[in-house]
């Protein structure tokens, strides 16, 4: 038998759009830019740059905090190729406060077994010269201490 | 064989929207490129996302390299609250026949169809490669303006064509282009300047390529009394089929199209006489294939005549691409469906009263749909 490689390998210039660029750029100066649907006046972040429920462009930017809140989260106890954090650590959803979706981050700073839904939590940035445009600027979020958001607060964001 | 399908519920094409075709879309991502052809495509006649029923899109995900893409294009419409929606891997062309066969059926009165093709992110050429059987061609990599040329020397070498006929049909439909707006490529050009051009890969030079573009179009299809209540003069889809050959080019005579031929009987193009053909020939050199196929080849294709001395179906005079066809712009995945809206604008407008529209897929023309538009419903 006669085995025979054919490797295919494409490479792309990716383009974040608009939207997602205005997002990427506040990251690079260590904030947080969403943007708010004039129809339905939800805040998406990041954007794409249309509101998936009306179809009509978000084109005003929403400045948001760093707190928000896990909606839900996973402790990822599994290796696997390509892995750049030790196990066993934690994959959140976080809905940042001001915004009305969520968005998947690290939790860190508190042991696995003590994470909570609707625990109330604040960006960690990387330090301000490895600033930039992309989410590897929050190294992670760490819990804040204030009380936990009740459940009927976020349920729709699960 | 049986006889040929007929369209049994009056179904039309109604509003067509199409971004101007731009060699690079720097700023845009899919979903920015398409919101506005989609708004549009709803404003031309007075409808919103709320009043279709069945949405259908066609894209492919290699051009951007993105997983997925056409799920989050989705975000450009607003599919809440959520309805019937589909997507082909194909040309919008194909994304229009699914919508008209569910329109067939008669539960939904209206269906979006929008493609979206965004070829600057990658190498064209190489991701065309990838739809190349992956066992035996995919690995040598063909692009596809090699593969062009090898049909391009059979048509000379069967004493079918010549490199002038070629220069000829770029030369009419980069003219044509100069009055479509959304154009990307046009130029009034003669054909012994084009000669003088090198060869990209011989025998084809530079002016028989299309361009490589970035663009989205978007159609709205509408059944019977809707169609009417939103189109003074809905373009009747009468026909309409889609054919496709072995996947192998180098077992096809790549110098004729029976596939073509086939859906051109299936879709009744001679059933009656056609003013208007806009054809799906990225290359110069294919448009004299794609006309013979359809039956309407010597009838102001071939001539370089402007399109407008020959004599199709009746004897009246046929136009062939006044919108510049694929060699004005050549979105990928759209191209298709533009030649389908392109024909039924001027379906709207009065200039044609029976048009065929034709798009096309894979290498060297394998596949093809053919779509007969009628300003007469009972007229064909």
């Amino acid at each position: 038998m006669t085995m025979l490689d054919t490797p295919i390998h494409l490479e792309y210039t990716f383009t974040p759009g608009i939207a997602q660029s205005r997002f990427l750029r506040g990251l690079a100066e260590g904030r947080f830019v969403g943007q708010r649907c004039p129809v339905c006046g939800k805040v998406y972040i990041p954007s794409r740059g249309s509101c998936p429920v009306d179809g009509v462009p978000t084109g005003e930017d929403v400045a948001l905090p760093d707190t928000g809140i896990v909606t839900t989260y996973c402790v990822v106890n599994v290796p696997f190729a390509g892995q750049a954090i030790e196990i066993p650590y934690i994959a959140a959803q976080v809905l940042l406060d001001g915004a009305n979706i969520s968005f998947m981050g690290l939790i860190q700073e508190i042991p696995a077994t003590d994470v909570r839904m609707g625990m109330r939590v604040q960006a960690v940035w990387v330090e301000p010269d490895e600033l930039g445009p992309t989410l590897a600027s929050v190294k992670y979020f760490k819990p804040t201490g204030g009380p936990d958001a009740p459940y009927e607060s976020f349920e729709e964001y699960l | 064989m049986s006889p040929a399908p007929r369209a049994r519920r009056p179904v039309a094409v109604v509003s067509f929207a199409q971004a101007h075709n731009v060699r690079r879309e720097d700023e845009r991502n899919e979903v920015e490129m398409l919101m506005p052809v989609v708004a549009e495509v709803f404003a031309n006649i007075g409808i919103t996302k709320d009043d279709v029923g069945f949405i259908c899109s066609g894209s492919t995900d290699y051009l951007v390299g993105g997983p997925f893409s056409f799920v989050t294009a989705l975000d450009a419409v607003g599919v809440w609250p959520p309805r019937p929606e589909s997507h082909v891997e194909m040309d919008g062309a194909w994304a229009l026949y699914e919508a008209w066969v569910l329109l067939q059926e008669g539960e939904v009165d209206a269906a979006l169809v929008y493609s979206f093709g965004r070829s600057s992110p990658g190498n064209l050429a190489e991701v065309m490669a990838l739809q190349l059987d992956p066992y035996t061609l995919a690995p040598l990599w063909p692009d596809p303006v090699s593969l062009a040329a090898l049909q391009a020397r059979a048509l000379i070498d069967a004493g079918k064509a010549t490199e002038a006929d070629f220069a000829s049909v770029a030369a009419r439909n980069r003219k044509a282009a100069l009055s479509n707006p959304k154009a990307q490529v046009a130029h009034d050009r003669s054909v012994e300047e084009l000669l003088g051009e090198e060869y990209v890969v011989a025998p084809l030079r530079r002016h028989a390529l299309p361009p490589i573009t970035d663009g989205a179009a978007a159609v709205v299809l509408a059944a019977g009394d809707t169609a009417r209540r939103w189109c003074e003069r809905p373009a009747w889809i009468t026909g309409i089929d889609h054919r496709i050959e072995t996947h192998a080019p180098g077992a096809r005579d790549l110098t004729v199209s029976p596939s073509i031929a086939l859906a051109a009987e299936r879709a009744g193009v001679g059933d009656g006489p056609v003013d208007l053909a806009e054809v799906h020939a990225p290359f110069a050199s294919q448009e004299g294939i794609v006309l013979e196929a359809l039956g309407l080849a010597g009838a102001g294709g071939a001539g370089g005549n402007g399109g407008n001395g020959g004599n199709g179906g009746n004897g009246a005079g046929l136009s062939v691409n006044p919108s510049g066809g694929a060699l004005a712009a050549n979105p990928m995945m759209t191209a298709g469906l533009t030649r389908i809206g392109e024909a039924a604008t001027r379906i709207w407008s009065g200039d044609a009263n029976r048009a065929v529209a034709h798009a096309t897929s894979g290498p060297c023309l394998q596949q093809n749909l053919v779509c007969v538009l009628d300003a007469a419903w009972e007229g064909a």
